[in-house]
């Protein structure tokens, strides 16, 4: 199933990447999945999306926990905490 | 309600005047004005770009108003939060609220402020004489938002 996934700020420039496209296998069906995937890159990968970091995780556009599905077409955005007001 | 994120600057009188037209039940109007501090833990801010993330930021702004409106009596309300380039001195958010009675405005203003700044996507990359860094958040801010799911003192 594809995914949309988005960075942004911090991340974005640590990562070097504001938007990818990622055809996961079926069985990476829940955020903490897809997570362990961007991981296995290594590098800034594993370092920026350590479990526990300081990072947070929006489903179609709304804030996410670590087992919400995921579903072929959905929209995966991965940020820093936010720094607005 | 007005939801506006904008590049643009505004103006606070005609904001309010706009919430509150023909609309003689609003007995009160509270505002809050965010703005660009020239220092920031120690260091001078020469200006900061905000960076959001646009599908999602009006989508959680009425979202937090949504929230505010099952708690206090709120007749109407303006978000306005700037993104782009800022520079000292200049604004970068508002919350009006506009009630019957001043006890609802006060603290759905407060309330939405303290979310905005822990659940609205924006970020902040300050620039300064020693290179520009994005602003880390806040645990007294998370502290804030998290005050209102106590039950309120009476």
């Amino acid at each position: 199933m594809n995914i949309q996934v988005l960075y942004f700020a911090k991340l974005r420039e640590k990562l070097g990447v504001s938007a990818e496209t990622l055809d996961l296998p079926d069985g990476a069906a829940m955020v903490a999945m897809l997570l362990d995937v961007l991981r296995a890159r290594g590098g800034v990968w594993t370092e920026a999306l350590a479990a526990g970091g300081s990072f947070r995780v929006a489903v179609n556009q709304e804030l996410a926990e670590m087992t919400m599905p995921l579903e072929d077409g959905d929209e995966v955005a991965i940020f820093p905490p936010v720094t607005g007001g | 309600m007005k939801i506006l994120v904008t590049t643009d600057d505004f103006d606070l009188t005609t904001e309010v005047n706009a919430l509150r037209e023909n609309q003689p039940q609003i007995g009160a109007v509270v505002s809050f004005v965010g703005l660009v501090r020239d220092i920031n833990h120690d260091h001078s801010v020469s200006c900061m770009e905000l960076e959001h993330y646009p599908a999602m930021t009006e989508k959680s702004l009425q979202e937090i108003i949504t929230t505010a409106q099952q708690r206090w009596q709120i007749i109407d309300a303006t978000i306005i939060h700037r993104v782009g380039k800022l520079s000292p001195c200049d604004q970068i958010v508002l919350v009006a609220i506009a009630s019957m009675h001043r006890g609802d405005a006060f603290a759905a203003c407060e309330f939405i402020m303290d979310y905005l700044k822990t659940r609205a996507p924006f970020w902040k990359k300050e620039h300064t004489p020693n290179g520009a860094h994005w602003v880390d958040a806040r645990e007294s801010d998370e502290l804030a938002q998290q005050r209102w799911s106590k039950p309120a003192p009476h």
